[in-house]
């Protein structure tokens, strides 16, 4: 039976505390918080995360990644690639972008649930709106992973029991590529079409799976409406609908169905059935059950834990972030793009932070090199060091509020890797007031900048999260 | 396989430094005829005298044309020469090679930037090609590192040590105070330095180099046809050049306390020059005084004083100019200005002044029981740098 074999959900560092926008607007807004995306983030590095957070459990490699996004960083190139890259895939794992619609990433998720061969569904979203708009505060940012195979790609720790879908074209809810807000119609006129589509499909869900409405223990139920995905989860008839993550996280559009059944199966117990529901210009209906092996996976970062450990980012940098106000940069020259040909011949240092050690000395390189800088080594003698798991403490740092950034100032430190090995880096998701000493790090893929349409990928530190990295 | 230098072998005759300020009504060309003429006034030579010319520039032009088209030099070679912040140094040694070979009588260095004209402040190389993943840091905040690296090694309060170097950037404001073609003429007390804002970690504008337009120039000539064009040459006993190899950045061995390559260069300057003791064989010594804990560090590297003690000397006024080992008499990057390509020429020009006893008598060092000065110019970063020393004496052996 083909199912869930590991998954990870990714919650950016920041939220933005919803009172804050009246606060500064005089409208808007509203109770808790919702995730923020960093300025040096976008729904591919947070793809990139949920994955690294999804395959870290397991051994198995995706023969396949398929990445779904509604606001992708890249049209016309592939997203997904940058993403393989920073996995670190075999060149022959296809990599494929589910574009542009809310509806793609939980159409990727059934549809490599009903594929064949071991497959790495990535979905990430940003979600926004004009100022003071209900999307801006309702919405959220965050990704979730799910590697889908069968038992003979490792212990699957949930199985698909059955799925179904209904479509129809109406116009609810759209955005044209590079618009910063999304349209809606009036909202009743939605709740008409959604209502039926989802009966449909969850009957038909059912019926596949051989099970009743009241056999299910919990539902995950979001969509890109938000008064039809309330009154859809009224009716269903289930033991309990999920937490849908609104109040401290928001709505993630594309990601969301991921995120939140991460959650789910973080709490869940082995043989409890969960459904999940997609409202998306039709429904999606999975229904899956969490098999003993969920028993004994452990997530490499839960998304509660992620939840938690959040910390505020004001409104103003919120909208420097999401470009709604630009503040004046610092007088100096900015970043020059990439070479795409230097960039292509460094990729496993530049995407997957793969480092070289000195096969005699076991000094590690960081970018790799061919000659030591330890005279025991041979010319070439060294081997890959992949570094983006390894955990580091700081030496010492800085703060530099000369350099040009997106968002100054840029905290800079001299790390030093667990089992040996330094790097001069910079940290992120970080207070350049809580900096210290010994502080523990560890290594995260980011936008480190744009220049002439091209975004630069690299690595960051930042203040470790995930027990591995401790 | 050795360094041997050319101790003795190579003397200037004359030399020329234009002010180092914004120019905003001086481009290149203008710097660079100035600086040059300036030099040929001083040794009294013409330019069609001089057989070869080295051009040091960071980013002001390309190429030896640079140099020819404005000067209008007729079947000269030139060579423009780039090693970041030690090019106009690296200018002089290139020349002094040259001459030293014999296949050149007359030579001359010179070293020019024209940096305002970027309409950004401080200093921005233009980067080559790039893969995306260098560093993206301000020299300030790589040798902010420093300050907290230096307090904790030998237990300095970072707040004293912060002072410590404030004396520094006062020090060199005080003697810039006093020098005509100084970009700052007014002194800044060290108090005043510890309440700005800081910039990069605890250092504030204060603490970084000067940034300036100008141009400095050297002629040089075998020591033994210097008396034909002037009666007080000064001969060049050691140029040492050490290119690091970048492993302090991923070297967890590194402590940002020390630079290695000005060590290096220092120790290989010295054995050049055959000086044991520095401190008491040196009368002067001009210094690459980028940051203020560059220059404290420094005393250290070249052995000035003993590791760790630099800054107690620094706050007992030996490197004063009126103190036991003058540092940076006329001002140093932090006052004097640090246009890239024309520093380490303007560091020789101050040893060209002082060891002939032409400084003024307001600056004159006293020179009665030494008679040597030292030169270090570096570029890069703690961790990846590279690092010029010369030594120079007015007399032979």
């Amino acid at each position: 039976m083909r199912g869930v074999i590991s998954f990870g959900g990714y919650v950016p560092y920041r939220r933005l505390d919803r009172s804050a926008i009246a606060a500064v607007m005089g409208r808007g807004g509203g109770r808790g918080t919702r995730s923020v995306a960093s300025y040096d983030e976008d729904t591919t590095t947070m793809g990139a995360e949920a994955a690294r957070l999804a395959l870290r459990p397991v051994d198995g490699e995706p023969r396949a990644l398929w990445f779904a996004t509604a606001d992708p960083a890249y049209l016309e190139k592939t997203n997904a690639t940058a993403i393989h890259a920073a996995l670190r895939l075999d060149a022959s794992a296809g990599a494929l972008d589910f574009g542009g619609a809310v509806r793609s990433g939980i159409g990727a998720l059934r549809t490599a649930l009903g594929a064949i061969g071991p497959t790495l569904v990535v979905t990430a979203d940003m979600r926004g709106g004009l100022p003071t708009g209900a999307d801006e505060a309702n919405g959220g940012d965050g990704a979730a992973a799910f590697l889908i195979g069968t038992e003979d790609d490792g212990p699957v720790v949930a199985e698909l029991l059955g799925s179904a879908s209904a479509t129809e074209e109406f116009v609810d809810r759209w955005r044209q590529p590079g618009s910063p807000s999304t349209g809606q119609w009036e909202e009743r006129f939605g709740e008409t079409r959604y209502g039926p589509l989802a009966d449909q499909a969850w009957k038909e869900a059912l019926s596949a799976a051989g099970i009743g409405a009241d056999d299910v223990d919990v539902a995950v139920v979001t969509g890109s409406h938000g008064r039809a995905v309330k009154r859809v989860a009224g009716r269903l008839g289930v033991a309990r609908v999920a937490d849908d993550l609104a109040a401290a996280v928001g709505n993630t559009g594309t990601a969301h169905p991921g995120l939140v059944l991460a959650n789910e199966l973080e709490q869940a117990e082995p043989g409890q059935t969960i459904a999940v529901v997609m409202l998306a210009d039709g429904a999606e209906v999975l229904i899956l059950r969490a098999t003993e092996a969920l028993a004994a996976y452990a997530s490499a970062l839960p998304v509660a834990d992620q939840i938690s450990a959040g910390a505020e980012v004001s409104y103003a940098t919120f909208l420097q972030w999401r470009d709604m106000i630009r503040a004046q940069p610092p007088n100096r020259p900015e970043p020059t793009r990439p070479s795409s040909s230097a960039a292509a011949r460094a990729q496993d240092w530049k995407y997957g932070f793969v480092g070289s050690r000195g096969t005699e000395s076991g000094t590690l390189h960081l970018p790799p090199a061919r000659v030591s800088i330890r005279p025991e080594d041979e010319l070439d003698a060294m081997d890959p060091a992949p570094m983006a798991d390894v955990g580091a403490t700081v030496v010492t740092f800085t703060i530099d509020r000369l350099v040009y950034s997106v968002s100054p100032p840029v905290v800079f430190a001299v790390v030093d890797f667990d089992g040996g090995g330094r790097l001069p880096v910079e940290l992120t998701d970080v207070d350049p007031d809580a900096v210290r000493i010994g502080q523990r790090v560890e290594m995260t893929f980011r936008r480190l900048y744009e220049a002439e349409g091209i975004y630069n990928y690299f690595w960051k530190a930042r203040p470790t999260r995930s027990s591995s990295g401790d | 396989m050795a360094s041997h230098g050319i101790k003795d072998q190579v003397a200037i005759i004359g030399m020329g430094c234009t002010q180092f300020r914004e120019h905003w009504d001086k481009g290149t060309d203008d710097l660079l005829i100035d600086a040059a003429t300036a030099a040929f006034d001083s040794a009294g030579v013409a330019k069609n005298d001089v057989d070869a010319f080295w051009l040091g520039t960071a980013s002001s032009g390309m190429s030896g044309l640079t140099l020819s088209q404005p000067l209008k030099l007729e079947g000269k070679p030139v060579t423009r020469v780039e090693n970041f912040c030690a090019t106009g140094s690296e200018a002089l040694r290139q020349a002094s090679y040259a001459v030293a070979s014999g296949a050149y009588d007359m030579a001359m260095a010179i070293g020019v930037e024209k940096i305002k004209d970027s309409g950004y402040q401080g200093l921005n190389a233009a980067p080559a090609s790039h893969d995306g993943t260098k560093r993206n840091l301000t020299a300030a905040a790589m040798y902010s590192l420093v300050l907290p690296a230096y307090a904790a090694r030998y237990g300095v309060d970072e707040d004293e040590l912060r002072m410590v170097v404030a004396k520094i950037a006062e020090k060199n404001h005080r003697n810039g105070a006093l020098n005509p073609l100084a970009q700052f003429r007014r002194e800044m007390p060290a108090e005043k330095i510890c309440e700005m804002a800081s910039v990069a970690g605890r250092l504030s504008v204060f603490d970084c180099s000067g940034v300036a337009d100008g141009s400095a120039a050297a002629i040089v000539v075998r020591a033994a046809d210097a008396h034909k064009y002037c009666e007080d040459p000064l001969y060049i006993k050691a140029l040492s050049f050490v290119s690091g190899t970048g492993g302090g950045l991923i070297d967890p061995d590194y402590d940002y306390t020390t630079f290695p390559e000005c060590e290096m260069a220092g120790a290989d300057a010295y054995r050049q020059a055959g000086i044991d003791d520095p401190r008491s064989a040196l009368a002067m010594a001009e210094v690459h005084d980028c940051f203020t804990p560059t220059e404290m560090v420094l005393m250290e590297d070249l052995g000035f004083c003993e590791r760790g003690t630099a800054w107690k000397e620094v706050l007992a006024g030996t490197f004063e100019r009126n103190g036991d080992m003058p540092i940076n008499t006329d001002g140093g990057l932090k006052a004097f200005g640090h246009p890239v390509g024309a520093s380490g020429l303007r560091m020789h020009y101050e040893c060209w002044l002082q060891l002939r006893g032409q400084a003024g008598d307001d600056r004159q060092i006293d020179l009665s029981n030494r008679n040597l000065g030292l030169v270090h110019n570096l570029g890069g970063y703690p961790g990846e740098m590279v690092s010029f020393v010369s030594v120079l004496g007015p007399e032979l052996g």
